[in-house]
């Protein structure tokens, strides 16, 4: 769980910084998706580790859950939490959520098949025009919507999950745990802001076709 | 005062199981928990009724035989206090509290309130000792002890085994037991010899009792009534990764 996650995140990291480039307009951006599409073999090993990483997570997160549910088969009639937070206690909803997310945004920027009206063009220079594509998607509100309510359900599954793996792997201590907590916090925060940001300035215009 | 008592009715193992409501008389404030259990039960038994099953036994919070969840808490709504410590000044006159044993597949009811935590001792078998030469006691200071390492070592073995962690835990994990047990003796220089098999076999019998699996919700440290804190298994952790991948 805590291993397969820490790959998502790297992933999701990285694929926020390379999406942050449509700031720098159309012809950064599409560079920086020919230059992907030129890594060729090294791409593919990378999209295998990634869908071994989501196997893995989703395998590791179904047998917890099998398990957890059998360890207590009478459940309370009253159980009043104390510790625990709404994030921890719906891990499960939201990584269901974060799959279909992940499901329709491949079947809409990768595969096509979403809004095939904004795949397959090419610009100028007879690159994929990944710029065009985003931006006139976006254009549409609910599109635009949809994408900022998975990046909030995102959000909110690494609010727990980062400092979860802490713990999980052993790094947290009574001094570090709440500091961890916070962070981890933080950095969902930021991830949130960096990739919603995309489709909140194509809506109101400040990224423009 | 008066009070509406819930408390879950169950012959044995085997049968089902039921919510059963009484009304508890003259109840004084300054009784405890179980003090109350005991009033009710002696009006139950005048009333032909059979008197509710419920485990203790020191009754002032060190023995961990007291096993109540007292409105949806283990241990009742106070922190850092066993059942038998609680005391009924706590409630108001007309109040309903519902009582519920621990419920985990690896805690099977035995009747009423009373659930088997024998599944604890087998974990403690697998691994919750030290090998020590017998014989008379040996000189206090052969064995130097660093300061932070007795506190430690001290604060991990306050648990009382009493159960209240796996009550707790949305999926009724044992892990702050088990890191309370190992951490108590891998801190001190007596608990090095075996540390590595014993973190890899007590967790291998955690496991094996069908206890859930920590997904660090921290609900143990907040019910634990001597307020074990979850550092320990992260430690637990830590010393599980290490024993299995440098054995
Ligand atoms: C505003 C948010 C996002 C935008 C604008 C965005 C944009 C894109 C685009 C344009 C592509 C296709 C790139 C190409 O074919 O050249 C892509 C692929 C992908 N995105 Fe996103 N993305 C966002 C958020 C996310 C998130 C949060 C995740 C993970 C949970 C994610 C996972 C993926 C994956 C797995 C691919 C396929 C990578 C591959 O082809 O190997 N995306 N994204
Ligand atoms: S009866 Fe001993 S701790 Fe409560």
């Amino acid at each position: 769980m805590a291993g397969s996650g820490l790959m998502l995140l790297g992933f999701v990291v990285l694929h926020l910084l390379g999406n942050l480039t449509i700031f720098l307009g159309p012809e950064t951006l599409n560079a920086y998706a020919e230059k992907l599409r030129h890594f060729g073999l090294l791409l593919w090993v990378a999209r295998v580790i990634l869908l071994a990483a989501v196997a893995v997570h989703i395998w590791a997160a179904v047998v917890l859950t099998i398990e957890n549910r059998r360890a207590r088969p009478q459940p309370y009639q009253q159980y009043v939490p104390a510790a625990t937070n709404p994030a921890a206690l719906t891990m499960g909803l939201t990584g269901i959520l974060l799959l279909s997310y992940l499901v329709y945004h491949l079947l809409h920027f990768t595969w096509g098949v979403a809004h095939p009206q904004f795949f397959g063009a090419q610009d100028a220079l007879g690159r994929r025009d990944v710029y065009a594509m985003v931006v006139r998607s976006f254009e549409i509100p609910w599109v635009a919507l949809l994408y900022v309510v998975g990046m909030a359900v995102l959000c909110f599954h690494l609010s727990h999950g980062m400092a979860s793996t802490c713990q999980t792997l052993g790094l947290s201590t009574e001094r570090t745990r709440p500091l961890f907590e916070r962070i981890g916090g933080m950095i969902a925060g930021l991830i949130f802001l960096g990739y919603s940001a995309i489709p909140v300035a194509v809506l109101f215009r400040m990224v423009r076709p | 005062m008066k009070l509406i008592v819930r408390v879950w009715r169950q012959q044995n193992a085997q049968e089902k199981g039921r919510f059963e409501t009484y009304e508890a008389q003259d109840i004084s404030s300054d009784m405890s928990f179980l003090e109350m259990l005991d009033v009710l039960n002696e009006q139950l038994i005048a009333q032909g009724h059979e008197p509710i099953a419920f485990d203790h036994d020191c009754r002032e919070g060190i023995c961990g035989m007291c096993s109540l969840v007292i409105n949806g808490r283990p241990h009742g709504p106070d922190k850092g206090v066993t059942a038998c410590q609680l005391h009924m000044r706590r409630f108001k006159d007309g109040d309903t509290i519902t009582i519920e044993p621990w419920r985990a597949r690896a805690f099977p009811v035995v009747k009423d309130l009373v659930v088997d935590r024998s599944a604890f001792d087998r974990i403690i078998e697998a691994g919750g000792y030290v090998s020590v030469k017998t014989g008379s006691a040996p000189e206090a200071n052969t064995v130097p002890v660093p300061k932070p390492a007795a506190e430690d070592a001290m604060d991990a073995a306050a648990c009382i085994g009493c159960g209240a962690c796996v009550a707790a835990c949305p999926n009724a994990s044992a892990m702050l037991f088990v890191a309370a047990k190992v951490a108590h003796l891998s801190d001190l220089p007596q608990g090095q010899v075996e540390h590595k098999a014993r973190v890899q076999d007590m967790v291998q019998a955690m496991d094996h009792e069908g206890f859930g699996n920590c997904t660090n919700h921290y609900e143990c440290m907040a019910a634990c009534p001597k307020q074990i804190h979850v550092k320990f298994i992260a430690r637990l952790n830590r010393d599980y990764l290490r024993a299995t991948t440098h054995p």
